[in-house]
Order: C-alpha cells, then structure tokens, then sequence
C-alpha cells in the first residue's frame, strides 16, 4: 500500500515544483529534470492525440474563421468593416437581429417544454409501479436517432393543409405556412424530436440515488413531492444545468431542421429564419446573389460569442453555485 | 518502461498512418484538376466499358498534354456535364449522350447533377476548389455573369456553330460589354395556365381570354364548389415565379418594362406593379385552403389528380403532368387586362451549357459544344423533353400537343423574360427573393399592393443603381 502511494505522491509534488516533501527522502533517484520528462512522457502521451486532432479540427478552424471576419473577400485586411456591414447595413442587420430574436425563441420553447418534459418522463421512468418501462423509455427516445431529414419530411406530411391531420382535429391553419405559426410549429417538432436526450441525461442521474436516502425520507414522513422537492430536485441540479448548457449550444447551432422543412430563405417572409440558416446564406449565398466568405466567417463569429457568453454564464453564474453532494 | 515504449510503438504507428492519409489530402489538393479526371475515368470505365478498357489505356489521358491532333483522338477521354436539371438525369443518360458517343466514341460523357437548392452555391465551391466537371450548366444572366468574370467560364467567340443563335438568345450570356459569350443557349420555356379540359367541359366553363373572363370563370367554379379553382401552392417559389411573372408581362409589357426596370426609367411603385399586385390580392379566394403551406409538389399533385381545374405553371411541367394526370389537360395563355389588346407572355431563356477553363479535356468539352449548337442536338434535346424550346434559328417542331399550343402563343404575342434576373439579381436583398415573399404576402392578404411595392423600391434603393 505504502509503495503503492508514493508514485501517486511524488506525481502530485511535481505538479507544484515549489512543495519539497519529496526531497527529504533522499532515496537515490535521477536527476530531477529527466525524473521530471519520465514522470510527465505518460501524461503527454495520453493527452497527445486528443490534443492533435481537437486543435487542428476545432481550434484552428475556429481560430481562422475569427480571423477571417477581419479580413475581405480578397484577403485584404478589413479592420471591423464586416461587423460593421453586419450590424448597421439594414440588409444584414435586419435579417440578424430577426435570426437572434427567433433563435431566442426557439431556446425559450426547448427550456420551457424539452427539458421540464425530459425531466417529466426521467421521473415517471424511475417510477417503479409501471409496467414496461424499458418500451416506454425505447420510444421516448426513438425520435432522436432518427435522421432530422426524415423527421422533416414526416411532419410535413403530418401538418399539410392537404392529407395532413390538422383539419381533422381542428385546426385550419397552415402551421407551417404562416410567418406567426411557422416558428412554434418547428420549435415544437424539435422538441418532440429531442425530448430524450434530457430524459436519458435525468434518467442516468436519478436511477444513481440511493434507495436508502428514499426510503429513509419516507419512514420521515416525506410525501412525493416533499422527496422530489428536498432530496430528488437538488441532486439532478447540476445535471439541469449541464441540459440547458447543451440546450444552449444546440438551440443556437440549429440550421438543420428548419433548412430541412423551410429551405435556405426560412420563410414565409424570414419568420422562421434562426442563425444557422442566415449563417448559411450569408456564407454561400442563396439563389441569386454570390455568398461572402468574409462576411459568413463575421456570422460565425458573432454566434461563436453569443455561445461563447452563454457557456461563461453557465460555468460562473450557475455551475460554481450549484452545490453538488456525494452519495 | 518497456510497457511505455510498447504503448508509444503504438501511437507512433497511429501517426504514421495519419500522416501517410494526410499526404494523400495534400496530393489531392496541388493537383485537384488531374485526381478529379482520374478518378472520373475511373469511375465511369469501372461502370461501363470494364471488361473492354485495358488498365493502363485510362491513366494515360490524364497526364500527357496533347500534342497534335490525331494523337488525342485514339485516347478516351471523359468529360463531365455540371447542372441542376436532377430530374433530366434519364433523358441525357437514355436519349442524349449515346447519340453524343456514338458520333464520337473516344469522349465518355457523363451528365452529374446537383439539386437545385445546392447547385449554385456546390458549383461556386467546385469551381474555386478546382474539383469543378468540364461543362457548366448556365443560369441566365447575373448568376453566370459572375462565374465569367471571376474566370470560372471560358469565353466561347471562336467555338463552332456559337453563331447560330440570335441576339436575344445569346443576350442572356454575353460579357457585360456584349461582345463574348461564354455560354452555348439550349433552351427557353414559356409559361401560362394549365387546365382540365374535362372538369371545364364538365361545369360549361370556355378558356378565359381577358382578365373578367378569367375571374368568371375561377368565380364559378368556386360557386360550384366540386373543384379548388387554383392548384397551386404558395410554400415556394410559385407566387414569384409563375403568378407575380405571368400577370405582371402584360401591365409592364414584357421586355420594354423588364428593361425600363433595370435602367431605372420605371419604379416597383408604378402603377403598372401595383396593378398586378391588386390583381395577386384577387386570385387569393380562389387558392386550394391553407395554400401557404402547400409546397411546390404539392400544387402539382392538385392539379394531377383533377382536385384543381386550373394550374399556373410552365411548360416545363408538361412531361411531369403526360405522366401523372389520367385526364386531358391543355394550357391557355395568361389572360391580358379588359382593356388591352396587345398580349405578352413570360418566354424566359433559362438554360446554357458553358466551359470550365481549368477543364483538362478543353478540346473533348469544345467538340461537345460544338454538338450541342447544332441542329440535332436541338431537336432531340427539345424532342425529348417536352416543354424546352429550342433557342437555335433553325426552326424545331414540336411533338407534343401542348408544347405546340405553349409555342403557338409565340405568333400572337411578345416574348418577354422574367423580370428581376438581369442585373437586379446581383445584390442583397435579392430582388426575387424579396418578390416572393411580397408576391405570397399580397395574394394572402397580410399586405397592401402599395406597401409592397415600396418595401421591393427601398429594398433596390439599398444597392442598385441604374447603370451603374
């Protein structure tokens, strides 16, 4: 045991050079900066290859999209001229502020319906008086690995105004076709397509409480609610932060649903048109005009910052706060 | 320690493989024009012509530069056809390019569409990368003005036969000082009104000629209540495309307005927009319910299976309805206002075949040009697709029924482009995309004609000026 530990020790020393426990011992060793190659070659080793190919898929590309948004189609260095096209061109700045506002909405509908809901059937899940669980959580779960192609194409059949259900029960719009319905609609296929990706995240965290803690609540006196509220709420914390981190990023990385269902231009008239898809446009072009590569890398690095301010809320506003507890 | 070197053996060998793929990329992307070729003649020989071609007979094209003449002409060689028309994939495979090989058997041709929503911005990235095909597939005007300018399509003055195409034909395709073309003119479609000639028959209903007549008629077939009137979607494109373009020929007068348009002697705001904007509004009752969210197949799918008596479409959708529809149908031309006699119709020049200078084959894709500006490439391109007309002087006949009448309408009226492609199509907003959601807009009744009119003025204000 004693043997065992030492390494463990000494590796830890090393991390903060200027601790000196170390050297009293005095047992016979090499000199300290190759003990210190030996010691770190492992740690490299392992962190090497994760290190390569993030950084020269993700960091670099990232690291030269930013660039790119100071410079002009020709290479020729343009200062801010991009943002400044971007936020006070009415062309591109009324097309922005309606994307960001409509990709604020569609997060508002995941945070308010995806997650609770996720949160919902993880419980009803853990719930052990239901028969079939396992079928239940299978199909809860099956619309998220379904290509968003197909999901797509399945609700434009279900919601079209000519064999689709919604005149049978009631309803006589095109939900798909009008700017004030158009948004809704698709956030609510999202959802519906999403939905288990929470629930599995709350399911993982819920099945890991201890019964003990339960059943000692219960032999208290505590109803349901009063185990949910005061043991169970405070234990998958964390977790919901983390759901409505990854919701975030989500939400605001969208393109493929609403490019699937409503095209490049994100009609009618812009109403369902969210980052992804103004990004799009911008970088590529749309049917007529040629896209600008500079002025696609200034997009991308807008929705990069609004990430990026999402992300630093989280990890300072919520995850230093949030006060986790072992079991 | 060994264990350590053992696992490091290990990572280093996971290097040398990614960095022996990491060559193969860097190759690929010094010498794109060669590895594209390559790998297409591969591919094609590996289809058809395996057991025949010897190995070494399909590397050997790529690389020599050909010399002399007769030397290229024993070699194979492929060339590639870029476009967007995914849905004539069988016409050119089946009907085309055998009648191409044939007459030239050591140029493999092979057609290689992208869809439509993808073609312009695939082809641009294409065309940058290198990884281009050697024919180009033209949209008219501005779209393609841009691939020549930015040296993506090759000017064809000395290409045979580039001569036996008319001003107006060539027009579209020409360098903004008019003097080079760079792409060969295949084909123009014309557009107007569908109908089922039983379901009218059956309600007693005659082709409208005038615009009263014509809500006469959409009036009482919604009276009769059997039939939605109009089949048409208005999800994408159609309210621009098909109804803005259609009714609107006749208020601007075709060609004269398009051009006034453009050299900024008229306005959006005219009256003559706004006239066909309030005329849009009207037809609005007469759509199938919900028509906002019905797509463009959709529309389509009314009319074929005889829901809709009247469909407003383009020739191009013959073929598609021969197939589809089990009743007759037959088309009449856009209704012209009460009190005008002289009529214009929507006669749009849409489609070209250009070269990719950085095309290894130059000589394979000229000679297919060349075959492309002649007469049989003509008649059986227009004779197997029904509802392309033919761009040439040389006079083609037309098989099918409707495409003659779509023809027929040539002798009576002006032909007249689209408005909006030329010139007004190069800037942000895009002009016809901001036409089609004012179009949709108006004919749903979320917006007045004049409020219209002024947003699609402001929007042209923002970056276009006349002859600038």
């Amino acid at each position: 045991m004693e043997r065992l530990l030492t390494p463990v020790d000494a590796v830890d020393i090393e991390g903060f050079p200027s601790g000196g426990g170390s050297a009293d011992r005095q047992i016979p060793r090499p000199k300290p900066a190759a003990r210190r190659w030996s010691r770190r070659r492992p740690i490299l080793v392992f962190i090497a290859p994760a290190t390569i190919i993030y950084s020269v898929f993700m960091v670099y590309p990232l690291l030269d999209s930013l660039r790119r948004s100071f410079f002009d189609d020709d290479g020729n260095y343009a200062g801010l001229a991009n943002y400044d096209t971007l936020f006070t061109n009415p062309t591109f700045s009324d097309r922005f502020w309606g994307a960001l506002g409509h990709n604020f909405e569609f997060f508002a509908f995941h945070m308010v319906l995806q997650n609770p809901i996720g949160l919902l059937l993880a419980v009803l899940l853990t719930a052990q008086s239901v028969r079939g669980l396992n079928i239940y959580r299978t199909l809860i779960f099956l619309p998220t690995t379904l290509s968003v192609v197909i999901v797509g194409f399945v609700w434009r059949l279900i919601l079209s105004p000519l064999w689709g259900v919604t005149e049978s029960i009631g309803i006589d719009t095109p939900l798909l076709g009008e700017s004030g319905t158009v948004l809704p609609t698709l956030s609510l296929i999202s959802v519906w397509q999403w939905v288990g990706i929470p629930m599995i995240f709350f399911y993982a965290v819920l099945i890991a409480i201890p019964k003990d803690l339960i059943e000692a609540a219960r032999v208290d006196g505590a109803g349901s609610w009063q185990i949910f509220r005061d043991i169970t709420l405070p234990l998958i914390l964390p977790m919901l932060g983390i759901v409505s981190m990854l919701t975030y990023i989500g939400n605001f990385n969208a393109f493929d649903l609403i490019f699937q269902v409503k095209g490049i231009v994100a009609g009618p008239d812009y109403a369902s048109d969210i980052m992804g898809t103004f990004f799009y446009r911008t970088f590529f072009g749309a049917s007529g005009t040629t896209g600008s590569a500079a002025l696609g890398a200034t997009v991308a690095s807008v929705m990069f910052l609004i990430i990026l301010v999402g992300v630093l809320l989280y990890m300072f506003g919520w995850q230093r706060r949030v006060s986790t507890y072992e079991l | 320690m060994a264990k350590l070197m053992r696992l490091l053996a290990v990572f280093l060998a996971f290097g040398l493989v990614a960095a022996s793929c990491g060559d193969d990329g860097d190759g690929a992307q010094s010498a794109p024009a060669e590895s594209e070729s390559e790998s297409e003649s591969v591919d094609s020989d590996s289809v058809e012509a395996e057991p025949v071609e010897s190995e070494p007979a399909e590397s050997e094209p790529v690389e020599p530069e050909p010399t002399d003449a007769p030397e290229p002409e024993a070699e194979d060689v492929t060339i590639t056809i870029e476009s967007w028309r995914s849905d004539d994939q069988a016409i050119w495979d089946e009907q085309i390019i055998p009648v191409f090989e044939a007459a030239y058997p050591h140029i493999d041709v092979v057609f290689a569409p992208t869809t439509p929503l993808e073609y312009p911005p695939a082809l641009r990235t294409r065309l940058e990368g290198g990884i281009a095909g050697d024919l180009i597939t033209c949209f008219p005007f501005d779209r393609s003005r841009e691939l020549f300018e930015d040296g993506h399509l090759a000017s064809l003055s000395d290409l045979d036969g580039i001569d036996s195409f008319g001003p107006s034909a060539q027009n579209a395709w020409l360098s903004a000082d008019g003097s080079t073309p760079y792409c060969v003119p295949i084909a123009s479609i014309i557009q107007g009104f569908y109908y089922n000639v039983d379901a009218l028959n059956e309600l007693g209903l005659s082709v409208p000629e005038t615009e009263s007549e014509f809500f006469g008629v959409l009036q009482a077939i919604l009276d009769d209540g059997t039939y939605t009137p109009i089949g048409t979607g208005l999800a994408e494109w159609e309210a621009e495309h098909i109804l803005f373009q259609n009714i609107g020929a006749n208020y601007w007068k075709g060609e004269e307005g398009r051009l006034a348009l453009i050299n900024g002697e008229d306005k959006v705001t005219d009256q003559e927009y706004i006239d066909t904007f309030d005329t849009l509004a009207r037809l609005g009752p007469f759509m199938h319910r919900g028509a906002s969210g019905i797509t463009y197949p959709d529309g389509k799918i009314l009319f074929e299976t005889g829901q809709a008596v009247i469909y407003p479409g383009g020739s191009w959708e013959i073929s598609g309805f021969d197939a589809n529809a089990d009743f007759e149908f037959d088309a009449f031309r856009t209704p012209r206002p009460d009190d005008q006699d002289e009529c214009y119709i929507v006669d749009h020049i849409d489609l070209a075949i250009g070269l990719n200078p950085a095309s290894p084959n130059i000589d394979a894709a000229q000679t297919f040009l060349s075959w492309v500006a002649s007469p049989e490439f003509a008649s059986i391109y227009t004779g197997a697709l029904s509802g392309f007309f033919s761009l040439q002087d040389t006079p083609v006949t037309y098989d099918h029924p409707v495409a003659q009448e779509f023809v027929s309408w040539r002798d009576d009226c002006e032909s007249a482009n689209r408005t909006g492609y030329e010139s007004l199509n190069s800037g942000d907003p895009e002009f016809p995309i901001e036409l089609r959601e004012v179009s949709n807009a108006i004919i749903l009744g979320n917006m007045t004609p004049e409020d219209g009119a002024q947003r699609l003025q402001d929007g042209l204000d923002s970056w276009y000026t006349p002859g600038g």
